[in-house]
């Protein structure tokens, strides 16, 4: 394997980290402040079709992206109702979210685009477009790092550098700021943040709409950044991969973006069986390496993570003592 | 203190879920240009006009039994299975493995042996998530979820490879003759009158009904069931009563994964009689529904199977006749999980109130002036 197969590859990793990344951060946000999210999936393949949609419309991508977050916390909405105001079961919450957008889309992509449940293929100013760093056409001469600017680094859509920026900016915020403490604090021992005067209900809203924010962006990414269009059911499972990939991040988020990065080279790999053959000897069978992501997130989720402790108020509704 | 008295927790609160997730439902359909009543109309006649509509609908709704059973077990130890249509994917192999390879003289004993391999094949399929839950602490949601995406590849797999029939398709060819199931058409036709043309509910439902008796059974009349059930309740008071939590997650687990699996002798041996792509349609997935709309009651799953079952035929009606598509089900499903799962107490809240106006006021006496102040 050459360096220009190696910089092809970790390109493709962080094209398919990036809906990971956000959704997994989006989680982090949720399940911090106590709530715990598996409708990280439907959000995401929400936002995915109406961004693809309205930007198919008005062949505008910003607009998309707007659509597509609104949709994304419309869902939100319905889980933080259910699991706050109603103190209803989150992870059930959760399902009803994602089958709930599952059926959506296509039931309002067939009746809006008669095309058999998906949306128009989007071009020009319908889809990010990439952006090109300063500099990366003078410097890809340069040996070895040159093209690991001009490939890897440079050259991706404004939302990949959004993801990647939203890591330190969540560690920030969370680690750094007074709403973080608290955030956090909501998530291991509520009765303390409300003993403080603060209120538990309105910080796990927040938690949860900044949530729906970072699912919205992940959905428009995957319809209009890495895809061209939105198809049934595109999300395949990434909503829970973001999921798997938090838990072995330890809620953490610099680890999350290690773990995404590792969970997209993961999903990169089928992409290139002659790739394995070449550097392993052995031939892999295509359904193997369809399943392979989701085999090794079990591997991963069952032996290296080691001790991984939850918030500690995760999954339970806060009730006022009364 | 119980607010509601038993029947309305039992009939109300699902009941009420149901027309609320039926409005929005017919506000989606109106959204989407068709008329609501006409659909609804539609429906019905679809699915419980004719024999040949409820000869569908009692077979889907046996899909649905076992899928709801599934889920249902799992629920009473407080545990989220969510592989149901990963279970009862591999469960269709090991009905196809059985009858392909062994060679059986009559379909009864057939079916024995299907459902055996059934079972068998979609309890192994939920023992690796309930051991990774009880011994490594992986989230059984999250690892079920992955065993969904792992099993349909590995039936992809086994339908283009090892076990496919010479042609064009990926299936395995048909199951012997004598493996054959008998249909309702069979059962229940004179020779004057054919009911059931050509449906596929089948014997399966019966087994079905036998299936909701022996699970109640095992839940309310047994030690494991009480075992189960305790540690649904609490976990930490199992454990302090000497009830072993690893016991509970795998057994619970695998009696759930097996009454998955064997959902795949109603639609793999019953109806397709051979084992093609994609055979379960995600009736897994209604199983979450319908153990929340039957409160994981067998009684109740028994109910709510056939509600979806009504639902599943009439939704294949309406993508005929109509521009609805079969999708709408899958909306109907989630507000179902949404209003009698998530936002149980938006409809509970209410009718307590309701239950607690409409209540006498208790007698002064000395019994209830030590409960108020017990309070």
């Amino acid at each position: 394997m050459d360096l220009n197969t190696l910089i092809q590859m970790l390109d493709a990793t962080v094209r398919l980290a990036t809906p990971l990344l956000l959704a997994c951060l989006a989680g982090l946000f949720s399940e911090r402040a106590g709530i715990f999210d598996i409708g990280l999936e439907g959000k995401m393949l929400a936002a995915a079709f109406l961004s693809a949609a309205i930007a198919s419309v008005t062949g505008q991508v910003y607009l998309g992206l707007l659509a597509g977050v609104g949709a994304s916390l419309l869902l939100s909405a319905i889980h933080g109702v259910a699991s706050i105001t109603f103190r209803g079961n989150q992870l059930i919450s959760g399902v009803a979210i994602n089958f709930l957008a599952a059926g959506l889309t296509v039931v309002i992509a067939q009746s809006w685009f008669r095309q058999g449940g998906r949306t128009p293929q989007l071009s020009g100013d319908g889809r990010f477009e990439t952006i090109t760093l300063p500099f990366a056409e003078t410097l890809s001469g340069v040996p070895v790092l040159g093209p690991i600017y001009a490939e890897l680094i440079s050259g991706h859509s404004i939302l990949v550098y959004v993801a990647f920026l939203a890591v330190p900016l969540t560690w920030w915020l969370l680690f750094r700021t007074r709403f973080g403490l608290r955030l956090r604090a909501v998530g291991e021992n509520p009765a303390a943040v409300d003993t403080a005067g603060v209120s538990v209900i309105g910080l796990r809203f927040a938690a949860v709409g900044i949530c729906g924010i970072l699912c919205g962006l992940a959905g428009a990414y995957l319809a209009t950044g890495l895809q061209t269009s939105f198809t049934k059911d595109m999300t395949s499972g990434r909503g829970y991969i973001a999921l798997a990939a938090l838990i072995f991040a330890k809620w953490r988020p610099w680890y999350a973006l290690y773990a995404c990065l590792l969970f997209g080279f993961l999903q990169v790999i089928p992409l290139r069986p002659d790739l394995i053959t070449n550097t392993l000897g052995l031939r892999l069978n295509g359904q193997l390496l369809e399943a392979l992501p989701y085999i090794l997130t079990v591997v991963i989720l069952a032996g290296f993570v080691g001790k991984a402790i939850p918030p500690r108020a995760g999954g339970t509704p806060y009730v006022k003592e009364r | 203190m119980d607010v509601m008295p038993k029947w309305a927790e039992v009939t109300l609160v699902p009941l009420i879920s149901l027309v609320l997730a039926a409005a929005l439902s017919a506000i989606v359909i109106l959204a989407i240009g068709e008329n609501p009543w006409a659909a609804l109309k539609l429906m019905v006649s679809g699915a419980l006009g004719s024999t040949y509509g409820w000869g569908y609908t009692i077979y889907y709704a046996t899909n649905f039994i076992f899928t709801g059973l599934a889920v249902s077990i799992a629920f009473q130890a407080r545990m989220f299975n969510i592989g149901g249509e990963g279970q009862a994917l591999v469960g269709g192999l090991g009905v196809a493995l059985v009858l392909l390879y062994l060679p059986f003289p009559h379909w009864s004993i057939a079916l024995i042996a299907s459902a055996a391999g059934a079972a068998l094949f979609g309890a192994a399929w939920a023992f690796v998530p309930a051991i990774l839950q009880a011994k490594r602490g992986s989230h059984i949601v999250i690892t079920t979820i992955m065993f969904n995406f792992i099993a349909a590849s590995l039936l992809n797999y086994m339908l283009v490879g090892p076990i496919k029939a010479p042609g064009q398709e990926p299936a395995t060819s048909k199951f012997p003759e004598t493996t054959r199931l008998p249909s309702f058409q069979d059962m229940f036709s004179t020779a004057d009158t054919v009911l059931f043309r050509g449906t596929p509910a089948n014997i399966t439902f019966f087994v079905g009904i036998l299936a909701c008796f022996v699970l109640w059974l095992l839940i309310w009349r047994t030690r494991l069931g009480y075992e189960l059930r305790a540690f649904g309740h609490s976990e930490s008071a199992a454990k302090y009563a000497g009830i072993s939590p690893t016991k509970i997650i795998v057994v619970s687990m695998l009696i759930s994964g097996g009454l998955a699996g064997m959902m795949a002798i109603n639609n793999v041996q019953g109806e397709a009689e051979r084992l093609v792509l994609n055979a379960v349609e995600g009736a897994g997935f209604i199983g979450i529904a319908v153990a929340l709309m039957g409160r994981s009651h067998p009684v109740g799953v028994f109910l709510a199977a056939l509600l979806f079952g009504f639902l599943y035929q009439g939704g294949a009606e309406l993508a005929l006749w109509t521009g609805i598509p079969r999708e709408l089900i899958v909306v109907i499903q989630a507000l179902v999980i949404l209003f009698t799962g998530a936002l149980d107490n938006m409809v509970r809240m209410p009718l307590e109130k309701v239950f607690l106006s409409m209540r006498r006021p208790p007698k002064p006496d000395r019994k209830s002036t030590t409960a108020r102040t017990a309070e």
